[in-house]
C-alpha cells in the first residue's frame, strides 16, 4: 500500500530520531520514488538539522 | 592532572565560552534573563569544579555538559510551578500540521525547491529569519525540538524527562520540523530568486 504524504512526512521526521524498521524503510523508499513533494521535504528536514547545529555553534 | 591542562582552564578561558553558552541556553530557555542565570551558574560551577575537568573533552564540551544539567533543572522547577501545555494548546498545534495536508493526506501546496539551501547559511539575514522562526515555535514543541537538536538528547531520554510517550515525542518533533519549514519558506525562501 502507498503511504500518504502526511504519513511519509512523519516517517521522514522519525528517520532523524530513530533507526527505522525494515517495513518503514521500504514504505518510505517506495513513496519517495513516486513523490517529488516528499523528496523535497526530505531535503528540507536535513537542512533544518544542519541549520540548527550551525546556529548553536555560532552561525 | 597534567599541569598543561590545569593551566588551560583559567577563569579567562572559561569566560571566553560565555557567548556560546548563552546562545545555547537561550535556544532552550527562550528568556534572556533565565538564560543569563543558567550561564552564570554554569560558569560558577565550572570555576569551583575546575579540578574535575579531565581534559579528555574540550573545555566547551565540558561546560556544555554542566549547562545541560542547569537547563534541565530549570525545566523541572518551572514544570512544577506551571504545566507546560493544555489540551487547547495541543489541539492548536495539531491544527498547524493538519492545515498543511489535504483530507487525503497529500500536501496542500507543492513544497518549493530550496535549491542549494546551504548558501543561506552564509547569509546573516538568513540567521535573523531563522532565529525568529525558532522563537515562534509553540513553547512545548520548541522544548522537545531543542532537546533533540541542540542538546542532541535521544527521544527516549526526552520522553522520560518530560513524561510523555515516545509516539507523542515523534509527533511533536514532526510538528516542530514542519512548522519551522513552513516559517522559513514564508520568511526566507519565498523571497529568494530561484
Amino acid at each position: 500500500m502507498i503511504s500518504s504524504c502526511k504519513q511519509t512526512s512523519l516517517l521522514l521526521s522519525q528517520a532523524q530520531d530513530r533507526p527505522l524498521g525494515f517495513a518503514d524503510r521500504l514504505r518510505l523508499r517506495v513513496h519517495l520514488v513516486i513523490c517529488e513533494r516528499c523528496r523535497r521535504v526530505s531535503t528540507h528536514f536535513a537542512f533544518l538539522r544542519t541549520a540548527v547545529q550551525r546556529y548553536r555553534d555560532g552561525g | 592532572m597534567p599541569p598543561d591542562i590545569e593551566s588551560s582552564i583559567t577563569p579567562g578561558a572559561i569566560e571566553d565560552e560565555r557567548g556560546y553558552l548563552l546562545r545555547y541556553a537561550l535556544l532552550q530557555l527562550r528568556n534572556p534573563a533565565q538564560a543569563e542565570d543558567a550561564v552564570q551558574e554554569t560558569l560558577l560551577a565550572a570555576l569551583e569544579g575546575r579540578e574535575r575537568f579531565s581534559g579528555r573533552s574540550s573545555l566547551r564540551t565540558w561546560l556544555t555538559g554542566i549547562l545541560k544539567h542547569k537547563i534541565i533543572d530549570h525545566h523541572r522547577r518551572s514544570g512544577r510551578e506551571r504545566p507546560l501545555v493544555s489540551a487547547d494548546d495541543d489541539r492548536a498545534e495539531a491544527d498547524i500540521v493538519d492545515a498543511l495536508f489535504a483530507d487525503d493526506g497529500h500536501w496542500r501546496e507543492f513544497p518549493a525547491d530550496w535549491g542549494s539551501p546551504a548558501t543561506a547559511l552564509e547569509n546573516s539575514r538568513f540567521w535573523k529569519a531563522f532565529e525568529l522562526c525558532l522563537q515562534r515555535l509553540p513553547e512545548r514543541t520548541a522544548r522537545v525540538f531543542t532537546m533533540r537538536e541542540v542538546m542532541e538528547m535521544s527521544t527516549d531520554d526526552i520522553c522520560q524527562e518530560l513524561d510523555i510517550t515516545t509516539t507523542n515525542c515523534w509527533v511533536m518533533l514532526h510538528r516542530a520540523r514542519l512548522t519551522l519549514r513552513e516559517c522559513l519558506q514564508l520568511t526566507w525562501f519565498d523571497g529568494q530568486p530561484s
